[in-house]
Formats: structure tokens, C-alpha cells, sequence
């Protein structure tokens, strides 16, 4: 079977996901292609880093596509595929490929799987992936089809060889208007600290329980020349600005100690600041999956334990 | 104006779940549901939509024993409520039952969580979009009113954020901390408990997926520390010291 990747780029830059489905692609192509699929209203740079990593690169260039709209790349990646099956499509596990994934999928009347961290083809087409904030892993078959449709993971299939491909550029027929009309990016809101460019980070999750309990964590990292930062719940309770957020939505962090109290580690999160240099967690939960990356994983009560640290620095 | 919001009845993730003995499922039993917290967010906004412009919001759900959801959505505003019993954890079938029975509903925006929090596929929203062929967006963190169309932004990674705008009818996903959902006031728990549920049964096709197995990954812990805050606090304070880091 034919393996398409969907390559994905925002300014002018490919995304590093475009890499990573190029790597899933070549490991288990099998007897087949792996294929990359860039959509731009100019194609030929990244056109040519790709080829490096794919047997092949399709490159759908016109003005439509200057950014990025799902229903003209639903219909571009849609044509480009009619009578191409049988086609496995991997597309990044992103804003983008979260989005319009689905949707041609629904279009390709293909079963589709999203956050998928493992493929396997010897088979049929079985993927893994978590459920219940990574707690369980599912291993399933998807049902028999003409076409398949997967969101993958960022960061998990990192390394793979180079190829080195043909590109072919394919004059595409934009010929749909779209519905919804893309108007502008938006930047994100500059505070007073850039916590990315921080050596500490102590970084407040769910777990903390109320906001008036903030105070030891400000006071605890005042003790050890930090910086608080925190996990998507306390953004959204308003008890830390989104500048301050830890995550792939928020900013992505390396600071030489990621001190988390009470943060569980949903994978966004974790994709955020798992290359930080020393990671200390603090969770009452012994199945709390940022244990996976922690250094050092304290199982214990954070209202009791940050105080006592507090006691004896302070 | 008529908004249909989709709510699951979901489980709680925040602890480990069982696997039944056979390994193809979760041991529901041990499950503790509730409303789904992106669905909490959606449902605020439909409300909102309500007293600012008037609209009527029907919410629907699909699953058998989701009846105490879409009574906590009568508590916080919702005008009506279908129950679609039918449990699966296929996102397409999901998908399709919204489809069919909803297709007889006047609507002008639907609007759905960007995802469960049990299953957290996300798959739902865009999946129906794509069968009633409605524009769609996913991830939304602000939504505007504005003469005939609806102006929205959407969250993209690295604090980034887009603008578009979509005409009416359409449907979004909402991410958490668009608004700050409300409490239910007691009239509205008490005034919920006696609105009717509407029953709607429907039957999709064949599943796209078999489950082979669910397994419980392994967390490999580098280094554990546990005991007395006393003790914990001492250790941590001396790997501090130890690294350069005090």
C-alpha cells in the first residue's frame, strides 16, 4: 500500500511533524511508496527538503493555497488521491491536521483514528493509540478500506533515513470558493517574562486545588530563583496569563529544573517540556503520566510538601 | 436563532481505569461519569448566545445512561434535550446518530467540545461537519456575532491563534477557557428534573474499527520518592544543592 503524508508548514517553514510522518511512512511502506504531500501557493523549497525523505513528493501549488483553509486543502489532497487506492494518509496530530483529518475522511469514506502513536501494516492496517488522558493504550484494526485516514503524534517517530525522491508538481484545480475565509494570524500576547528563556520553571497544574493556595507556589519559587508557569486548567481558571502556559499551545520549555506540582501531564503538556534538563514532579498520583519523564517522582501531597521545603529555605 | 449543542456523558480520567477481564474493554461499572468538561464550555457559550441575542438551544447526547448530563444542561439554561441511546466508543458512529437525527431540527450553528475527555479523539465535531457538509472550525477560543456571518479564532500551537470568519449555519469545537462556565442556580436543578428528555433511537452502520486489545502502558518511574513531607522536602532540597540549583 501507498503511504501519503501530508507535509505541514505555517511561514514559510515546515513543521518538524512533516519529518516524522515521512519516518512512519518509510517503516512501514513495505513493498510500497512513501509519499509526501505539500499544499502552497509556492512549493519548490519545501518541495525539495521533503524529497530528501520521501520516494516521492507531490507538490499542489496555487494562489488559493497561500494559507492554510480545510475545505480547499480537503479538496486539493482530495482529487490528488482519486484512483490512487489502495492509500494510507498520515497528517501531523496538530491544529491543522486535528482539524481537517476528519472531514476527508468523511469525504474519502475512509475510517479514521486520531493521536495515533503506533502503526502496524502486516495485517491489515492496526494502530495504537492512548485514551483516558494516556492511561489506557487501545490497539485496534481499522475496518477494510479503499482509503485510511491517521492524525500521528508529534515526536514519536523522530528518526528515520533519508530516501531521496522525485518530485512532481501537480498544477491543481482549486476549484471549490470556500465557505470559511481565513482573515489573519494572530500573535501571541508578549508578558513580562518569556518563561521559555527561564532556568526555572515551577509549573502549577489541577492539582494545587484552589487558587488562594497560589501563594506558596509564588513564594516557593521566589526561594529558589524561579518563575511560575502552569498547565492549560490554570490558564483557564485565569489564575496564571496564557503567556505563562506549558504546552504545544501554550510555549515549549527547556529549563535546566521543571518543578511540577500537581500537574498530571496531559501529552500536549508533556510534548512541551520533556526536554527540560532536571524534571521533579510532585503528584499524588502514582499513575500520573508525567512520571514517565519525571527525573525524580515524588508521590506525596504538594500542600504539605512545598510548605516544608518553604520551612527549611526559608 | 438555534443552536444544537453536542454533550457527552464521559468518565472522569484523572485516575487509572479498569480493563474487563478479556481486555476489549474498560470495566464500566467502575467508571465514574459527568458531563464532559469541553462540553461545559460549549454549552456556556450557547447560553450566552441566548440571553444576548434570544435563541433556542437543544442539546443532544448519545449513550444510555446519559440522562443526568443533559439534566444538568436543562439546569444551566438548555431549552430542550435528545437522547439518542446508543453506546459505542466509534467516533463515526457517534457522528452518524447526531446526523441522522438531528437532520429533522432547525438549526443555525452547532456547537460541540474540541474533544471528550475520556476517549479524547476530537473526532465527533469535524467528522459530522463533514456529513452535513457545513463549514466548520475547530479548537475556537472567541466567537462574534457580526450581521450574517460568525467571526472566530482558533488555537494553533506556540500561543499562536487564527482568524476566520464562516456564514451560518455552521459548526464549531470549542476549546476550554473560551468563557468561564457557570453554575447551575438551584431553580434551574429543581426546574430540570421535570423537563422532558426526548428519546430518539437510531441505528448506524457497521463500526469502523475492532478493538484488539486495551493494555495499560507502562510508566517507567526513573527515580520515586515517597514518605513523610518532612523527609521528601530534605531529599528534594539536597538533589537541588546537588545540581548547582540552590
Amino acid at each position: 500500500m501507498h503511504i501519503f503524508a501530508v507535509a505541514e508548514h505555517r511561514k514559510g517553514e515546515l513543521a518538524p511533524i512533516s519529518f516524522e510522518l515521512l519516518n512512519l511512512a518509510n517503516s512501514i511502506k513495505g513493498s510500497g511508496k512513501s509519499n509526501a504531500i505539500v499544499i502552497s501557493k509556492s512549493t519548490t523549497a519545501f518541495a525539495g527538503q521533503l524529497a530528501k525523505y520521501a520516494d516521492k513528493v507531490w507538490a499542489i501549488e496555487d494562489e488559493a493555497f497561500e494559507n492554510y483553509n480545510p475545505e480547499s486543502y480537503i479538496d486539493a489532497i482530495f482529487e490528488m488521491l482519486r484512483g490512487r487506492e489502495p492509500a494510507l494518509l498520515l497528517i501531523g496530530d496538530t491544529s491543522f491536521g486535528r482539524e481537517f483529518a476528519p472531514c476527508l475522511a468523511v469525504k474519502l469514506s475512509a475510517p479514521v483514528q486520531t493521536d495515533v502513536v503506533g502503526v502496524d501494516l502486516s495485517d491489515g492496517v492496526n494502530i495504537s493509540r492512548y485514551i483516558s488522558q494516556g492511561k489506557v493504550m487501545i490497539d485496534m484494526k481499522l475496518r477494510k478500506s479503499m482509503f485510511y485516514v491517521l492524525t500521528v503524534r508529534q515526536k514519536v517517530f523522530k528518526n528515520g533515513p533519508e530516501v531521496r525522491g522525485n518530485i512532481e508538481v501537480v498544477k491543481a484545480k482549486n476549484t471549490i470558493v470556500p465557505k470559511r475565509r481565513f482573515v489573519k494570524y494572530i500573535e501571541p500576547e508578549v508578558g513580562e517574562v518569556d518563561i521559555s528563556k527561564e532556568d526555572v520553571l515551577v509549573t502549577v497544574g489541577r492539582g494545587i486545588g484552589d487558587f488562594s493556595k497560589m501563594k506558596i507556589v509564588e513564594e516557593l519559587a521566589k526561594l529558589i530563583g524561579g518563575v511560575v508557569a502552569g498547565s492549560r486548567p490554570i490558564i483557564d481558571y485565569g489564575w496564571l496569563p496564557k503567556d505563562r502556559q506549558v504546552g504545544i499551545s501554550g510555549k515549549v520549555v527547556n529549563p535546566k529544573l521543571y518543578l511540577g506540582l500537581g500537574v498530571s501531564g496531559a501529552s500536549q503538556h508533556v510534548m512541551g517540556m520533556n526536554g527540560s534538563e532536571l524534571i521533579i514532579a510532585i503528584n499524588k498520583n502514582p499513575e500520573a503520566p508525567i512520571f514517565e519523564v519525571a527525573h525524580y517522582c515524588v508521590i506525596g501531597n504538594i500542600l504539605e510538601i512545598v510548605p516544608a521545603i518553604i520551612n527549611k529555605l526559608g | 436563532m438555534n443552536i444544537i449543542v453536542l454533550v457527552k456523558h464521559a468518565f472522569v480520567s484523572e485516575f487509572r481505569p479498569g480493563i474487563r477481564a478479556d481486555g476489549k474493554a474498560l470495566e464500566k461499572k467502575k467508571l465514574v461519569y459527568e458531563m464532559n468538561d469541553w462540553d461545559r464550555y460549549a454549552l456556556e457559550e450557547a447560553i450566552k448566545l441566548k440571553e444576548q441575542k434570544g435563541a433556542e438551544v437543544l442539546v443532544v447526547s448519545v449513550g444510555e445512561d446519559c440522562e443526568n448530563t443533559l439534566r444538568q444542561c436543562f439546569a444551566l439554561g438548555a431549552d430542550r434535550a435528545i437522547k439518542i441511546p446508543f453506546d459505542s466508543i466509534d467516533s463515526w458512529q457517534i457522528a452518524e446518530v447526531i446526523s441522522g437525527v438531528i437532520k429533522t431540527e432547525k438549526f443555525n450553528l452547532i456547537l460541540a467540545g474540541f474533544q471528550s475527555q475520556d476517549l479524547n479523539n476530537a473526532l465527533v465535531g469535524p467528522i459530522l461537519a463533514g456529513m452535513l457538509n457545513l463549514p466548520y472550525a475547530t479548537a475556537v477560543t472567541s466567537i462574534t456575532f457580526e450581521d450574517d456571518e460568525i467571526r472566530v479564532r482558533r488555537e494553533l500551537e506556540a500561543g499562536f491563534q487564527e482568524e476566520d470568519t464562516l456564514p451560518l449555519p455552521c459548526l464549531l469545537t470549542v476549546q476550554t477557557g473560551i468563557n468561564k462556565p457557570r453554575y447551575a442556580p438551584v431553580k434551574g436543578i429543581l426546574k430540570a428534573k421535570t423537563k422532558e428528555i426526548k428519546e430518539v433511537s437510531a441505528k448506524p452502520t457497521s463500526s469502523t474499527f475492532e478493538v484488539k486489545k486495551l493494555h495499560f502502558p507502562a510508566i517507567k518511574k526513573a527515580n520515586i520518592i515517597e514518605g513523610l513531607s518532612e523527609e521528601v522536602s530534605t531529599k528534594l532540597i539536597a538533589i537541588l544543592k546537588d545540581r548547582g540549583l540552590l
